[in-house]
């Protein structure tokens, strides 16, 4: 995973709360078996509407989405925070994200920042006033800013999605560095304990 | 202080425990479909990695296999390339696979109860998000994203921040007529779809205990749809007398065992919840949505809402946008609305009980001419059970389809979907736009409340119907 400081990038305001993870990639979209080409399944019901924002040229090359409250909400299709990033988003800000939509954006890369319902809305003000305007995400700072310093503010996420994000560090390589804790309590599993497959 | 349900299942699962860092928990069983898994395979091979434990991983197909013709080839070339990758992969990592034909084959959160592998005390993830359906036995089951489910099959761990714990108590008996499935729906009509945010749910009271485990199941698989992490019910002898007996349950002194330490596995008297909601299930009754997500609801008696009847701004035009899309006018009573489709089926309502509660209630009936009536097992299991009980052919005789195992409509990622603008009447778990087909509108509903409608064409229950003469 590569690693993140900070990024700035054109800002992308996402008028709606509630976006759940069918709005963000029907479930059509899933059926593919690599981790890639799903951006075309982004949003996709909403991009058929000629006025919906990333059909706006000024922001399709968006890569910091700022959403309504509880984004990410429904499904724990992880295809979600994938078409996001195939589509070029490094940073989604919300005030509020759904608890499996902000692991799985831990876990890919994404910064899932939560950020206060207030500098969300100022954010989309300035964003509506200056279209293809940017954002800075710094995540060492936990800051949101804008160019001219119309909105400056901090975001919220975990120290320790944080620190791997930073780090760009693989998760199931952190785990597998306590091999011994893991087969330490295997061997203290009662036997009763189910299992698919007898010897 | 003593300690929750869930406080007991979790602290018996840490590896790994260090202030500041998630805990490292030991998951007991990790269950695999063919939609969320091909990454995570495809991430295991790139890095070298093996599967850590196959004899505690479980694979099945269901979210987009077909339910007619399921003996041929797939349709579908995505569907069918998924299937293949799954086929593939169980083949090369050693993971056993019930796929489309075997009799073990179905959704997964059918598939792990029945063959007694999800028993109480268990930590059990797959990369669905009603896996909670599995908290009925007194598990801690959550669903996973795809890195997760990799990190699993390379770990047989998952790192996660302990979540908080909230009790549902539900006084009373439910009323003659209502439903596990009404009771949830009423439940997070109250809440919100956010409501559970952040919290294991323990649901207990009077009105639990008289739950059957199918019952159970049903409110346990939409805990997420409230917003849960995940929703737990204490075993009892309901539970134990379930698990007997089933091809994967402990036996003789295993299970002498087993049950001893389940018996431990309730709530202390002494705990503390960090939050606790109490109802009175007096108070439910048949209960239907109306709107694009399950929290928007009512009874079946009432009338669709308008969004003048709500108070904060947010919820004006979210009804508003709901009534556009699902095509309703304010004021509309339910019972008048029109259905094309009922479905029975999916995690939710696709277990023997539901498939039993809709023939009785259609027997001798006939569906409403112009509605079409798709009858979808949860597994091979149940379906071979409800043809040696002859449901099949109540509900063939009643001009119901009668289908093949999987999650079917409920998703709509398999052949069976909905039309753009056409209305269903759904015992499933999720109302969201597009859910079951681009442009579908559906109503969540239980089993007796989908068969009645689909008896009348309109939205009704069970009370509606001329007595048939059989
Ligand atoms: S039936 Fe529906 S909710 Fe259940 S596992 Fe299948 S797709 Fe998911």
């Amino acid at each position: 995973m590569e690693k993140f400081t900070t990024h700035t990038g054109v800002g992308v305001p996402l008028r709606r709360g509630n976006v759940d993870t069918d709005q963000i990639i029907p479930a059509v979209y899933l059926k593919r078996v690599t981790r890639t080409g799903f951006e075309d399944g982004l949003f996709a019901a909403w991009r058929n509407d000629p006025d919906f924002v990333l059909n706006n040229a000024a922001y399709s090359s968006g890569s910091v989405l700022v959403a309504g409250p509880d984004f990410g909400t429904g499904s724990s299709r992880e295809h979600a925070v994938w078409a996001l990033q195939n589509y070029g988003f490094k940073v989604v800000l919300s005030s509020r994200f759904a608890d499996i939509f902000r692991g799985n954006s831990g876990k890919a890369g994404l910064v899932a920042g939560q950020i206060d319902e207030k500098v969300v809305e100022r954010l989309w003000v300035y964003l509506e006033d200056n279209p293809g305007g940017q954002i800075t995400v710094d995540l060492e700072s936990k800051t949101v800013t804008t160019p001219g310093g119309e909105v400056e503010d901090s975001f919220d996420i975990d120290d320790y999605t944080r620190w791997r994000l930073l780090e760009g560090l693989d998760d199931i390589g952190i785990t597998l560095g306590h091999e011994a804790d893991i087969a330490s309590y295997e061997s203290g599993r009662p036997s009763w304990k189910p299992v698919t497959q007898h010897a | 202080m003593g300690k929750t349900l869930a406080e007991k299942v979790w602290d018996e699962h840490v590896v790994r425990s260090t202030p500041g860092e998630p805990d490292l928990l030991y998951i007991d069983l990790h269950l695999i479909h063919e939609v969320t898994s091909p990454q995570a395979f495809d991430g295991l091979r790139l890095a070298g990695r093996q599967v850590r434990r196959p004899d505690l991983t479980l694979a099945t197909e269901d979210h987009n296999v077909p339910t007619i013709d399921w003996d041929k080839p797939i349709a579908d070339p995505v569907s069918k390339t998924q299937v293949d990758t799954l086929r593939r992969n169980a083949e090369e990592f050693g993971v056993r696979l019930h796929p489309l034909g075997d009799v073990e084959q179905g959704i997964v959160h059918v598939v792990g109860p029945q063959l007694g592998l999800t028993q109480p005390g268990m930590t059990i993830v797959c990369g669905d998000s009603h896996t909670s359906t599995h908290g009925a036995f007194g598990s801690i089951a959550f669903g996973i994203g795809t890195s997760e489910v990799e990190h699993v099959l390379a770990t047989q761990t998952l790192p996660q921040a302990k979540p908080k714990t909230m009790a549902v108590t539900v006084n009373g008996s439910l009323p003659a007529g209502v439903t596990s499935k009404d009771l949830i729906l009423y439940l997070i009509a109250q809440t919100g779809t956010g409501g559970g945010q952040g919290f294991i749910v323990e649901y207990r009271g009077q009105a639990i205990e008289e739950l059957s485990m199918e019952g159970r199941m049903t409110v346990c698989n939409m805990s997420i749809e409230w917003g849960a992490k995940a929703g737990l019910i204490a075993p009892d002898q309901t539970t134990f007398d379930y698990i007997e007996g089933k091809p994967e349950a402990p036996k003789g002194a295993d299970w002498d065992a087993a049950v001893a330490h389940w018996k431990t596995l309730v709530t202390d008297a002494d705990a503390h919840f960090d939050k606790e909601i109490v109802i009175e299930a007096a108070d439910v009754t048949p209960f239907v949505t109306w709107g694009t997500n399950p929290g928007q609801g009512v009874p079946l008696g009432a009338n669709v809402p308008s969004p003048e009847d709500f108070e904060e701004a947010t919820d004006k035009v979210a009804t508003e946008k709901a009534l556009e899309y699902m095509g309703l006018q304010a004021g509309t009573p339910m019972r008048e609305i029109k259905v094309d489709t009922v479905f029975v089926g999916s995690c939710t309502n696709g277990r023997i009980e539901d498939l039993r509660l809709a023939a009785e209630i259609i027997k001798g009936h006939k569906v409403a001419d112009g509605t079409r009536f798709l009858v979808v097992p949860g597994s091979v299991r149940v379906r071979n059970q409800a043809i040696e009980e002859g449901l099949d052919k109540v509900f063939v005789e009643a001009g119901a389809e009668w289908r093949g195992a999987g999650c079917s409509m409920c998703l709509g990622m398999n052949p069976d979907t909905l039309a753009p603008q056409e209305r269903s009447a759904s015992t499933s778990n999720r109302n969201f736009e597009g859910r079951q087909g681009k442009g579908g509108r559906t109503h969540l509903v239980s089993v007796p409340v989908a068969t009645a409608t689909a008896v009348r064409g309109t939205l009704s229950s069970p009370a509606d119907l001329v007595p048939a003469t059989v």
